[in-house]
């Protein structure tokens, strides 16, 4: 895929703003080493910097509470931002400040919480803000559709056809048993798109892979207006909801990571 | 209550097979679940949980198990009988998430009883001996078990447990359907409490600390009581 507009300030590429300390405790690189240790997670961090309340923010969704409707209610997106995001906000928050998790982005954090699959106590809380910022931004009124075009060409590479990986994508989501998110990621190694899901708060991000776009299935997203129809849910998303705008933003975003194209040698 | 679904207790393959497979298919009947009915009307636990959620959890939710549960055992049942075995490895999931949540389902209806047939009556005779040996006293298993429900990631269950074996008793919670005795042979439910978020949600929105203090309103410590001593008899 080649997008050629140019990467400017649009693209939201780190959007949820670490609010840090005002500066960092002495030492601190020091501390990290010893993560793990009982004495320095009970650490005195919020003893030196007593009035740090937040150290992320909840972020707003891009439209009004009732834009989703009638595929989305107003009343799940407030319960779900206000209630749900806000309480892993909160919650993260609460940690960090006992933690010695210490000024990273909350990609970082993530990853770093992740500990190679043995996820630190912070990990489902900063995963599932990070995890929600997206999904807010995945969606848009009046979205679905059809993609624009270098996106939909890069589809139409690596899923066969748009209507392909429709389907591919509406599978996933309904395999996936219990809790948890169906996403498109750009994996970097294959360099190519592919639709994968997760448990709970698990985040492709810890694998490696540059997420597209994200689906929250976890019940509370969808309960309240499709029940246990969680077929109905995602069909609706995908033909209703999904911002390919965001698509495209995410996609010229990810091209800084990952070739898709063939390399373009100069010519001397 | 007359609600009955489900009535079909053999699978249709055999139905559909037709004269030409009867001799073959009769030999390999695959015997199937219903979903149960249960003791009490949808309302009748309510306010507690109201009748709607009773409703959907069992006519939708728990029959669906029910069927995705058959559906897998007569693809099984194909599968073994072709001997192929990779299709019938392919098969467990579906098994154990089908299967775990008709499982579990079914030790939750019986789990709860309407205030005016004795449901949060606290448990008497030799369980309740046990709870206070076990966990100092019914109001800290009671905390214990909130604790861990309302911890507990994602969907799943929070469970009393009786080991058969030590005959000690444990809160344990189990992901998703997975049915206790996957967290150990010996373990038999004595309490299930379904925390996924159909269990709870349209009544009790993101606060699952509420429903969890609320369901001990309704709880059949009888029941318990009778599987403990069954179990120890
Ligand atoms: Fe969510
Ligand atoms: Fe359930």
């Amino acid at each position: 895929m080649r997008i050629r507009i140019a990467r400017h300030t649009e693209m939201a590429a780190s959007p949820l703003h670490l609010r840090l300390l005002p500066s960092p405790p002495a030492g601190v690189n020091l501390q990290r080493r010893q993560l793990r240790s009982g004495i320095e997670r009970k650490g005195g961090l919020s003893r030196k910097f007593p009035k740090v309340v937040c150290y992320y923010s909840l972020t707003t969704p891009p439209y009004k509470l009732d834009a989703l409707e009638p595929y989305m209610s107003r009343r799940t997106v407030e319960l779900h931002w206000a209630k749900h995001h806000q309480g892993y906000v909160d919650g993260l928050n609460k940690q960090l400040a006992t933690s010695p998790l210490y000024g990273y982005t909350l990609e970082e954090l993530i990853k770093e919480a992740y500990n190679n699959g043995n996820p630190l106590p912070e990990y489902n809380n900063a995963a599932q803000v990070w995890n929600h910022h997206f999904f807010w931004e995945s969606m848009q009124p009046e979205g679905g559709g059809l993609p624009e075009g270098g996106v939909l060409q890069q589809i139409e590479k690596d899923f066969g056809s748009f209507t392909n990986f429709r389907e591919e994508f509406i599978r996933s989501a309904l395999q996936l048993l219990g809790s948890g998110w169906v996403w498109l990621v750009l994996k970097r190694n294959e360099r190519k798109l592919s639709v994968v899901h997760t448990r709970n708060a698990i985040s492709p991000l810890a694998f490696g892979d540059i997420p597209i776009i994200n689906l929250d299935l976890w019940e509370h997203a969808y309960y309240l207006d499709y029940k246990d129809d969680r077929r109905t849910y995602v069909t609706n998303f995908m033909d209703h909801l999904i911002s390919w705008h965001t698509v495209t933003l995410r996609m010229m975003r990810a091209e800084s990571f990952v070739n898709l194209g063939e390399p373009n040698i100069p010519v001397a | 209550m007359a609600l009955r679904t489900l009535a079909s207790k053999k699978t249709l393959s055999f139905a559909l097979g037709g004269a030409a497979r009867s001799l073959a298919a009769s030999a390999r009947w695959v015997t199937t679940v219903t979903l149960p009915d249960l003791s009490y009307d949808f309302g009748a636990l309510e306010p507690a949980i109201s009748g709607e959620i009773m409703r959907l959890h069992h006519q939708k939710h728990h029959a669906t198990y029910v069927a995705n549960y058959n559906k897998a055992l007569e693809q099984l049942d194909a599968a073994v009988a072709k001997g192929d075995a990779s299709a019938v490895v392919q098969l467990q999931g579906a098994i154990k998430f089908n299967g775990g949540g008709h499982v579990n389902h079914s030790i939750f209806w019986k789990n709860l009883k309407p205030i005016s047939e004795g449901g949060g009556e606290p448990p008497h005779g030799k369980l309740g001996w046990a709870i206070d040996e076990d966990f100092g006293s019914f109001e800290a298993l009671v905390k214990k078990i909130n604790a861990e429900g309302a911890a507990l990631q994602g969907s799943g269950w929070v469970w009393l447990a009786l080991d058969k074996e030590a005959k000690r008793l444990s809160v344990e919670t189990t992901a998703n359907q997975d049915p206790l005795v996957t967290k150990g042979a010996s373990l038999v439910p004595l309490l299930g409490i379904d925390v996924w978020e159909h269990a709870y949600y349209l009544q009790y929105k993101n606060v699952r600390p509420d429903y969890l203090n609320n369901i001990w309103k309704v709880m059949n410590w009888k029941y318990a009581g009778e599987v403990y001593e069954n179990v120890l008899a």
